[in-house]
């Protein structure tokens, strides 16, 4: 079933054109990746679905972008609430300067989602479980977030994308600051999380793609190439450009 | 007579320079250089210039007090103190010099005499002394570019001697202040305890402590308490940032994190121009206009506010003090890493939740520290509190009384003629050196905290 | 679905919510009143100046005759030569052209006509002839500088319905003005004496020459100490300074001696400059060089900046040229950084040009009625010379203040736009 249905969006960066004419269909419970060269825009798309480049000044987004038939892409569409049901994570971990604790508890605070003290631990210790984050840290909640390693840092920041249990959760290379290990760490999180949530991966990591994700995107020079199932992507795409990046041949 | 000798040396060098070059040119037709010309010319220049100005300016700096030395000398048996030595010792130069107008005793006459035969003696010294010098050195410098010998690199080192000596500087001026507030602050300390000083709770130097002749350390006890000022000083740096704090930091957060490009561009130097508007102009408006305005409100109010309130003076300090925390926390609060914000925003907060929770945490130690920058140029303020807030020490913590500070109590005690070995100009010196230990803690602890924040986010 | 985020939210929500924006709201506006604040105390500074300050820019005459008769002159000669009218008595003839303005007033009661014109009036008299020598004998119009009271009245400053006995011009005073005023023989001119004259006593005289050219000569001075010796530190400690404890130690020093008070400065210059090097007192060379210790760390941190964003690769293109390492630096890289410490050179002056505390200590705040020639002339500075004034308790001086504060403030802006023009035209933007 579709969540997200975007249709023809452009994106331009003052006057220079990122994206060109992007339709794409982002089914429920699922995990979508994107893929590409670097530039290629595909981060650029992901930013559109929780509208982070409001942030951009000189970001200007058109087309139609429909969250279970909401139309993402409107002036009226009150942002505050959108970012709450769409969580995002980022390339580099970017816990907040506070505990453990108060990071994960940020999104619940400002959103008052917890009514009491007992409601808000029992939040941060679901978020945290998780996050597969939980056995790590219990100990040392006041801790400070940027302490952790890098790693942990991300998972952190996992967890406090899902502590307001968000329907859809948009992740930018999450692993390319991540060593090995992390990053398998990750990826079995993403797995796990994608029984509630909608996923949607950016990653520069073909491997990647092609372990976590059901439906793959092929992002070049700001326009979608080919986009389905994963492995009929990686095995047997129907465009030239996708087969030669797919093999290494460019990116 | 110093001008030309200096002259001639700076004459002598620019004739060693061409010189220089010149032979470099003659040695060039048969054997290579081992340099450019010109640095022969440079080496014989600095050769000929270095020795003799280090000799100049140690004899100019040494000579008077020797002559000095020698001249009292004839005063030792008469059991004189210091101050009266040195009584004498400009009688016997103004005598010397010819525009001398009191009585002229013999030895004073013959003292004069002393001294013009020194004078005399130590000039033709000094011209001997500095030829000498530079015949020798000029003939060693001829010598090894005689020989060819390597050129550029002594000129090289000897210029980056020259750039050490005046990086040396800084460190010179450093050392200049302690020593000229130390070595007045001790001589007060002989005659008034330090814990009289720092503990005292009066503060009235304009009386008199001289009694029969002498200073009477009884009188002087209850005299230089400086507590007051002390008070006063944080008293109304306190009211300053009262005012400069708020203003500064939410117009130092609004410029960075809402305000449009335009309204940045045009509104962060103007308030920028607040800073760079004197002090003393400062001080004028808080005299003339803030100070009858605070009166009148306090008196229509029904209140008892002297003209030369702290209020005033603090308020007016506080409007200078705001583009100092706004430019920093500016800087800052920039300095926050962008995917902070992002984090925060895409957790869907607002512009300011994620300002106030995230942001402001983030940038506190930076904006503490700009803070406590802003604070110790509060406290080292001197005109506007010289000007608008009185000059009597009164231990107040009434902001409508007036007050007064260590800087402004510099001033009063300093202003017109001083005449050094009393009491009351060295405290102004013990004044000094206490406000000079208070800025530098201030500063050394605000400039580490700022550095260790750059260092974070770099 | 996307659950809650139209219409269908709880009440706890919307409410939530609501309270969110209405936060937001008033959290901008916080930051809008603050930089309101901040503007409005500047236009009202502003303000207050220009509006107290404007009219000291003009000067009040008061017209009369004056009749230069041989006899009360005390001239003997019939071809009087240049020193005759040098010598002559002009005390009759001036009191005469003030008394004649009401001949019906008692003897004893001229001193009320005199009072309206400046103690200097006598003077202006002699000039004239001196002037004109041809005016001997014959009776002309004169114009005499009005007292500041008479002054202060003819600009509105000064109100006129106050009791009599609170008023420093009386009655009688105030009818005399108002028929010269009626007769138009009360000029308003062009104040050029404000720009020529050195200070005075007395309002109506009183002039900024001998503070702005004290200004000059102490800037002067500053640059000449502070530039040659905050430039060759910067490079020492930017290109050649080994990193070690020393280094470090220098760089701490300097940035704190940033930070001192002026006023410390102050105290040095009185205890060193004055005390131990028995400098000239009061004059702009001890401040100059005061002020010059205090630039120092600026113009080196400046300097040192402007040093810093050179770019590697311009150094090691001349490195690997062959030039040695002084060459590149003396050849290349100080050039390129000059706009910069020029610019942050102009900038520490014109911070050192605002400072008064520092040459009040040296005793640059002695009453000094002269113009300066040199630097070791006894002179005030324009800061200084605001302070002296402002402390003045006379009423014509608040205009004075006022004037000068804005002959200053334009010093000041004309500073800081050259050290714009000098970075923005001639620096180098490296990308």
């Amino acid at each position: 079933m579709s969540k997200i249905k975007a249709e023809n969006v452009n994106v331009y960066y003052g006057s220079k054109q990122a994206l060109f004419d992007v339709s794409i269909d982002i089914a429920e419970k699922e995990v979508t990746a994107l893929i590409g060269p670097s530039g290629c825009g595909k981060s650029t798309f992901l930013r559109c679905l929780n509208r982070m480049n409001d942030v951009i000044e000189i970001c200007r987004v058109e087309g139609s972008i429909k969250m279970d038939n909401l139309e993402l892409n409107s002036r009226k569409l009150d942002v505050v609430r959108l970012r709450e049901n769409v969580g995002m994570v980022f390339q580099k971990p970017n816990p907040f300067p506070k505990t453990i604790y108060e990071n994960v508890a940020y999104g619940p605070t400002i959103h008052g989602i917890a009514q009491s003290k007992e409601e808000m631990d029992q939040i941060v210790e679901t978020s945290l479980k998780k996050a597969a984050l939980w056995n790590e840290v219990k100990d040392r909640l006041d801790e400070i977030g940027t302490g952790l390693s890098g790693g942990q840092q991300q998972r952190l920041c996992i967890a406090r994308a899902i502590s307001v249990s968000p329907e859809v959760i948009l992740m930018d290379e999450p692993c390319s600051a991540l060593d090995p290990i992390a990053t398998a760490q990750i990826e079995e999180l993403i797995d796990d999380l994608k029984k509630e949530v909608t996923i949607v991966i950016v990653t520069h990591s073909m491997s990647q793609a092609a372990r976590v994700s059901q439906k793959t995107g092929f992002f070049h020079l700001g326009k979608l190439i080919e986009f389905g199932p994963t492995d009929k992507i990686f095995k047997n795409p129907d465009n030239q450009q996708t087969q030669d990046y797919i093999t290494g041949r460019f990116g | 007579m110093n001008l030309i000798l200096v002259t001639f040396i700076v004459l002598l060098a620019f004739t060693s320079y061409y010189f220089g070059r010149k032979k470099a040119l003659v040695i060039q037709s048969s054997q290579r250089l081992t340099a450019l010309p010109k640095f022969y010319g440079y080496y014989l220049a600095a050769w000929c210039a270095a020795p003799a100005l280090i000799i100049f300016i140690l004899w100019s700096v040494f000579e008077p007090s020797i002559v000095k030395t020698f001249i009292l000398q004839d005063y030792t048996d008469q059991n004189l103190t210091k101050n009266e030595l040195q009584l004498i010792y400009t009688k016997v130069k103004a005598l010397a010099l010819g525009n001398y107008s009191g009585n002229i005793t013999n030895f004073l006459d013959a003292s004069a005499d002393k001294y013009i035969q020194l004078k005399g003696i130590a000039n033709s010294a000094k011209v001997a002394i500095i030829l000498a010098i530079l015949i020798f050195s000029l003939s060693y410098a001829y010598r090894s570019v005689q020989k060819n010998d390597r050129m550029r690199e002594p000129v090289e080192i000897f210029l980056k001697w020259v750039l050490f000596v005046a990086s040396l500087g800084a460190v010179l001026v450093t050392i200049g202040i302690i020593f000229s507030l130390l070595f007045e602050a001790i001589r007060f300390f002989q005659a008034v305890k330090f814990f009289d000083f720092i503990f005292g709770t009066h503060w009235y130097p304009a009386k008199t402590f001289v009694r029969d002749g002498q200073p009477d350390p009884e009188l002087m006890k209850d005299a230089f308490g400086a507590v007051p000022l002390f008070a006063g000083t944080f008293f109304i740096a306190f009211i300053a940032m009262c005012v400069a704090i708020p203003i500064g930091l939410l117009s130092g957060i609004y410029l960075s994190e809402y305000a449009g490009r335009g309204v940045r561009k045009y509104a962060k130097p103007i308030i920028e121009i607040l800073a760079g508007i004197p002090t003393v102009v400062y001080g004028f408006f808080a005299a003339l206009t803030v100070g009858p305005f605070v009166k009148e409100i306090g008196n229509a109010m029904g209140l008892e506010v002297s003209a030369e309130s702290a209020l005033a003076a603090g308020a007016v300090m506080g409007v200078m003090i705001i583009p100092f925390i706004s430019s920093l926390s500016d800087d800052v609060i920039t300095a926050v890493p962008q995917n902070l914000r992002d984090g925060s925003y895409a957790m869907g907060a607002t512009k300011s939740e994620t300002v106030k929770k995230v942001i402001f945490p983030a940038a506190l130690p930076g904006i503490v520290g700009s803070i406590l920058l802003a604070v110790s140029r509060a406290v080292g303020e001197t005109m506007i509190v010289v000007m608008a807030s009185g000059l009597a020490a009164n231990l107040t913590m009434n902001p409508l009384e007036s007050t007064s500070t260590i800087t402004a109590q510099i001033v009063v005690i300093l202003i017109g003629d001083q005449q050094f070995g009393d009491p009351k100009t060295q405290s102004a010196f013990a004044l000094g050196i206490s406000l000079f230990i208070v800025t530098l803690f201030l500063n050394v602890i605000a400039l580490s905290v700022v550095k260790r924040y750059r260092e974070k986010y770099e | 679905m996307l659950k809650d985020i139209g219409k269908n939210m709880n009440n706890f929500k919307q409410n939530l919510l609501k309270k969110r924006y209405n936060a937001e709201r008033r959290f901008q506006w916080y930051g809008k009143i603050a930089i309101g604040l901040a503007l409005s105390f500047l236009a009202v500074f502003m303000f207050q100046i220009f509006s107290k300050g404007y009219s000291a820019f003009q000067k009040t005459w008061i017209v009369t005759e004056v009749h230069y008769d041989k006899e009360l002159l005390l001239i003997d000669a019939e071809n009087p030569s240049k020193d005759d009218l040098e010598n002559a008595d002009y005390y009759d003839v001036a009191y005469k052209a003030m008394t004649s303005l009401d001949p019906g007033l008692p003897e004893e009661e001229d001193r009320q006509l005199i009072q309206m014109v400046s103690y200097k009036y006598e003077t202006e008299v002699k000039d004239l002839l001196l002037k004109n020598p041809d005016f001997l004998g014959k009776i002309v119009p004169i114009k005499l500088t009005a007292s500041d009271d008479v002054d202060q009245v003819h600009k509105g400053n000064y109100p006129r319905d106050i009791p009599e006995k609170n008023r420093r011009v009386n009655d009688y005073q105030l009818q005399i003005y108002d028929m010269l005023n009626e007769r138009g023989d009360i000029l308003s001119e062009f104040n050029i004496s404000f720009f020529t004259s050195p200070d005075s006593r007395e309002a109506e005289l009183a002039g900024i020459a001998s503070s702005f050219m004290g200004t000059v000569f102490s800037i002067l001075v500053c640059l000449a100490f502070s530039f040659p010796v905050a430039v060759l530190a910067a490079i020492y400690l930017e290109e050649f300074a080994p990193k070690n404890k020393f280094t470090d130690f220098i760089e701490v020093n300097i940035n704190n001696l940033a930070a001192v008070p002026s006023i410390v400065f102050g105290l040095l210059g009185l205890g060193v400059l004055l005390a131990v090097f028995n400098l000239p007192r009061s004059t702009p060379l001890v401040g100059g060089i005061t002020l010059s210790l205090m630039t120092l760390p600026t113009i080196i941190i400046a300097a040192r900046a402007s040093l810093k964003a050179v770019p590697p690769s311009i150094r090691e293109a001349a490195l690997a040229m062959g030039a040695s390492n002084m060459q590149t630096t003396m050849h290349h890289t100080v050039p390129l950084s000059m706009p910069g410490t020029l610019s942050g050179t102009i900038i520490g002056l014109a911070q050192a040009l605002g400072e008064t505390a520092p040459l009040i200590l040296i005793g640059m705040v002695a009453f000094v009625n002269t113009i300066p020639g040199t630097p070791v002339d006894p002179a005030a500075s324009l800061p200084v010379q605001i302070y002296i004034w402002s402390e003045s308790a006379e009423r014509g001086f608040v205009e004075k203040v006022s004037a000068c504060i804005m002959v200053l403030l334009a010093f000041l802006i004309l500073m800081n736009l050259a050290a714009q023009i000098v970075r923005h035209k001639f620096e180098k933007k490296w990308s």
